[in-house]
């Protein structure tokens, strides 16, 4: 930007060794897809949902699938930052079962005696989420400290979670009717359903972390480079376990708004399929599936897509078991995409 | 008769660099060829085309008389050529018997004809006097019988000409030895081997003749009894000893009386590579270590700074003995480290330059685990100033960078982290000339202001020029300590072809 005066014949040879001017439109039509396709896909799907779905520019089309996409989304904030290190969360759905076997038995009393109703609500919150976030730490420890990969590690409780959780309520359907705890699922603020506000919450938290603080900065750096980190001083090994301490505590609060909603919870359903749901969310979000780059706003709306277009196809009439062909097609243009940007 | 293998006149370019300029290789019948030369110089270029993994750009290739070109490894093993590479690639959980016949099972009625191919493992293996359960898994035998199990498969009993590139490097002394024999072995059976290897004692003890490769190009050809140590180290590094004069030192930097030493390390001992390894670091010294491939270098810089575990020895550092179990700790007490890999153990790609810049900072420059952005691009802005970093701006990916510019941006983790020992590993390794010269540059005028600088680079009269003292290894010992009047490319040239007195194996050549 004109730091030295340009001298003529360097000019000249600058310009014929240098042809990017001619490339360049290319390149920014290929960037601006990979980069913000996730944004472009959502605000066609919105557009064409105005032009075709009846009653789509409605509060309640918003607080339905807002309140449908809620879980995918704290669950997803959680594998995101798992996936930013190179790693990956299988546990997820089991963890939210066991969160959800344990709520009921708490609050219901079965588990210990309740001084007061008040305090069984309490716990009802706080144990889960807890032992959802132990769980978590443990599938880190099998990640960092018995260096198992982590796909197979939490391949772990992806299978014993949901028996634990069976294990905890025998099998039996818990049916619930307690307001007080349900709030978390079905409360409302100023109309906008309570559940919203906590996934906005949280996105919010994780991307403020992810970008402004020295514990982000050490994720992408370990799933960019996990060497070149662990030269440069950083504590993979404890930066590892937190992520997926994480994403074990958000699965459990997942679980919790699960049964909340249903008023019941069963060991079989809760969080049934979720690690993949997550997982594409992610990737068509544009956060690198091999680590080092991540969104967490992109994640969000990679949840907003998908379930747009499986509602947009179900409000038009189409069976559920095609919304799920589109879903599949849409991760696998997204994964393309992503490859198109790493040429 | 004439000769088994004759490569010719063989060019070959990689983005328009040349990796090989009219490159020649003739391999007699029975003979083992040594094939040696420094990084880059062109060994497995050679060997690669030679086995149809790349393709040359134009020469010729005659083996057994005939014009050859192959497009596959499999099209050459097929010809009789065999390559048993540095790492053993076999199914460690699969049998013996298994391995040997990989890719080859013999068949009976469409079905796999066991007994056959247990018989050819045992008589294959029998060839070179071992003696193992064919049936049991490989993973249950010692790294040497595996790799004799590697070499029994690579050489079936048809192979004619055998490549080993390295094949010494994960084995101990013991089973060096027979792996030596099977070697002779082959030979009176009337097969040629090409041996690639930097251990000088090795190639006085198996092989033939050497063909010497420096900078792709065929330097020297002769029977390895007509040339001594000295010239072969001089031959691959490409000083010819009558032009090497005695560099003046500038007095000050050779002058290390009253320095404080800021790191000194004894006896350190680590894997295979490190085996009694001990120099010291003053502060405001450059220090440098020489030593040809495989001496042990990088290793022993390594478990200096944490990232591998030392098995025996001391490292003290600041004041501290033994105090640093991993780099975070090293990095604590001051020290720095840009490996010899940029790549894959320095940058991250996908981050910016003032994310990669304040990598190892980072926690210095935060208030409570946030990152104080404006502190951050305060500093990052100086050292881009400061080391003349050529970027668009700090936000600008490091990947887009030249490789000069990433290594400026590497040194600058360090430098803003204000160290007391700088341990830099092949640091103007893959920079353009320019560039080079503005890193030794600055390294020079850091020590100037104190800094203590531990320097690795395989080019000689970088190290010679730099340092003020160099300290020689030779296959995991410290062969020499030179200084003053007597550092001089010569010298440490010698130093790495005989070692010094007392050092373990100075008795050969």
């Amino acid at each position: 930007m004109g730091m030295k005066a340009p001298r003529g014949p360097l000019m000249a040879e600058t310009a014929t060794t240098l042809p990017p001017t001619q490339r360049a439109p290319r390149v920014d039509v290929r960037t601006m897809l990979t980069r913000h396709g996730a944004w472009i896909a959502l605000a066609l799907l919105i557009l064409v949902n105005f032009a075709l779905t009846p009653n789509f520019a409605t509060w309640q089309t918003l607080n339905v699938n807002l309140t449908q996409v809620c879980t995918i989304v704290i669950v997803g904030v959680g594998m995101t930052l798992v996936i930013a290190t190179g790693g990956i969360d299988l546990s997820v759905g089991a963890l939210m079962a066991i969160a959800g076997a344990l709520a009921p038995l708490i609050f219901l009393g079965k588990l210990f005696p309740l001084p007061h109703p008040a305090i069984g609500i309490a716990l009802a919150f706080v144990i889960p989420v807890v032992v959802a976030g132990a769980l978590g730490w443990f599938n880190g420890w099998l990640v960092t400290r018995l260096r198992i990969q982590p796909i197979i590690a939490t391949l772990v409780l992806f299978i014993a979670g949901r028996g634990i959780a069976q294990v905890f309520t025998n099998g039996n359907l818990q049916v619930f009717n307690l307001p007080s705890f349900q709030f978390i699922g079905l409360g409302r603020v100023f109309g906008v359903p309570f559940q919203a506000i906590l996934m906005i919450f949280i996105v919010a938290l994780a991307a403020w972390m992810l970008r402004r603080t020295v514990f982000g900065r050490q994720i992408l750096a370990i799933g960019g480079n996990e060497r070149a980190a662990r030269l440069a001083g950083i504590p993979v090994a404890s930066v590892k376990q937190r992520v997926y301490l994480i994403s074990g505590l958000l699965s459990g609060i997942a679980g919790l708004i699960v049964i909340a909603r249903n008023s019941a919870a069963d060991a079989n359903l809760v969080g049934l399929g979720m690690e993949l749901d997550a997982i594409a969310a992610v990737a068509v979000g544009g956060t690198l599936l091999t680590g080092g780059r991540a969104t967490v706003i992109g994640t969000l709306v990679g949840a907003l897509i998908i379930q747009l277009v499986r509602y947009t196809l179900l409000a038009n009439g189409v069976p559920d078991a095609a919304a799920l062909a589109a879903k599949a097609v849409i991760i696998v243009l997204a994964v393309w995409l992503q490859r198109q940007s790493h040429r | 008769m004439a000769p088994l293998l004759t490569m010719h006149g063989i060019d070959k370019r990689f983005a328009g660099i040349p990796a090989l300029r009219a490159a020649e290789l003739v391999v007699e019948r029975g003979e083992v060829h040594a094939l040696i030369g420094q990084n880059g110089a062109g060994k497995s270029t050679m060997i690669k085309i030679l086995t149809g993994y790349y393709r040359k750009d134009a020469g010729e290739i005659l083996f057994d008389d005939n014009p050859v070109e192959f497009s596959s490894p499999q099209e050459a093993q097929k010809a009789g050529i065999s390559t048993i590479y540095q790492e053993i690639n076999l199914v460690p959980y699969r049998s013996v018997t298994e391995n040997i016949c990989l890719g080859r099972e013999k068949r009976r009625f469409g079905l796999l004809d066991w007994p056959a191919m247990h018989a050819e493992a045992r008589s294959l293996l029998a060839r070179f006097k071992i003696d193992i359960d064919v049936h049991r898994p490989l993973m249950v035998y010692p790294t040497a019988v595996q790799q004799m199990v590697a070499i029994a498969r690579a050489i079936g009993f048809e192979a004619r000409l055998v490549i080993m590139d390295e094949p010494t490097s994960s084995l101990d002394e013991r089973e060096v030895r027979v792996l030596f024999g099977v070697i002779r072995q082959l030979k009176e059976a009337g097969v040629s081997v090409i041996f690639v290897s930097h251990k000088l004692d090795e190639l006085y003890a198996v092989c033939d003749r050497v063909t010497i490769m420096r900078d792709g190009r065929t330097v020297q050809v002769a029977p390895i009894t007509q040339l001594s140590r000295l010239d072969l180290v001089t031959s691959m590094l490409g000083r010819e000893l009558t032009q090497v004069l005695q560099e003046s030192h500038d007095a000050n930097l050779s002058n290390r009386d009253g320095r404080e030493p800021v790191l000194e390390v004894r006896n350190l001992a680590a894997g295979r590579k490190v085996r009694d390894v001990s120099f010291e670091v003053g502060s405001g010294e450059i220090v440098g270590l020489a030593g040809l491939l495989g001496a042990g270098r990088t290793e022993s810089v390594r478990a200096v700074f944490g990232a591998d575990r030392p098995d025996s020895g001391t490292i003290a550092f600041a004041g501290r003995e033994n105090a640093i179990a991993a780099p975070s700790d090293a990095i604590q007490a001051g020290m720095g480290f840009c490996s010899e890999d940029r790549k894959l153990e320095g940058i991250i790609p996908d981050m910016s330059v003032r994310e990669n810049l304040t990598l190892a900072l980072m926690p210095q420059l935060s208030r409570r685990g946030i990152v104080d952005e404006t502190r951050s691009r305060e500093i990052v802005d100086r050292f881009i100033k400061r080391l003349g970093i050529r970027c668009s701006g700090p936000e600008q990916r490091i990947r887009e960078l030249s490789g000069g510019n990433q290594q400026k941006v590497l040194l600058a983790r360090w430098l803003c982290m204000n160290p007391k020992l700088l341990i830099l590993d092949e640091p103007t390794r893959g920079i353009d000339v320019g560039a080079k010269a503005e890193i030794l540059g600055l390294i020079r005028e850091l020590a100037g202001q104190g800094l203590g600088v531990l320097m690795i680079s395989s080019e000689l009269e970088e190290v010679v020029e730099a340092a003020s003292r160099i300290f020689v290894l030779r296959d995991g010992y410290t062969a020499a300590e030179l200084t003053g009047e007597a550092l001089n490319e010569r010298s440490v040239m010698a130093a790495m072809a005989h070692g010094h007195e007392g050092a373990p194996g100075a008795a050969h050549g």
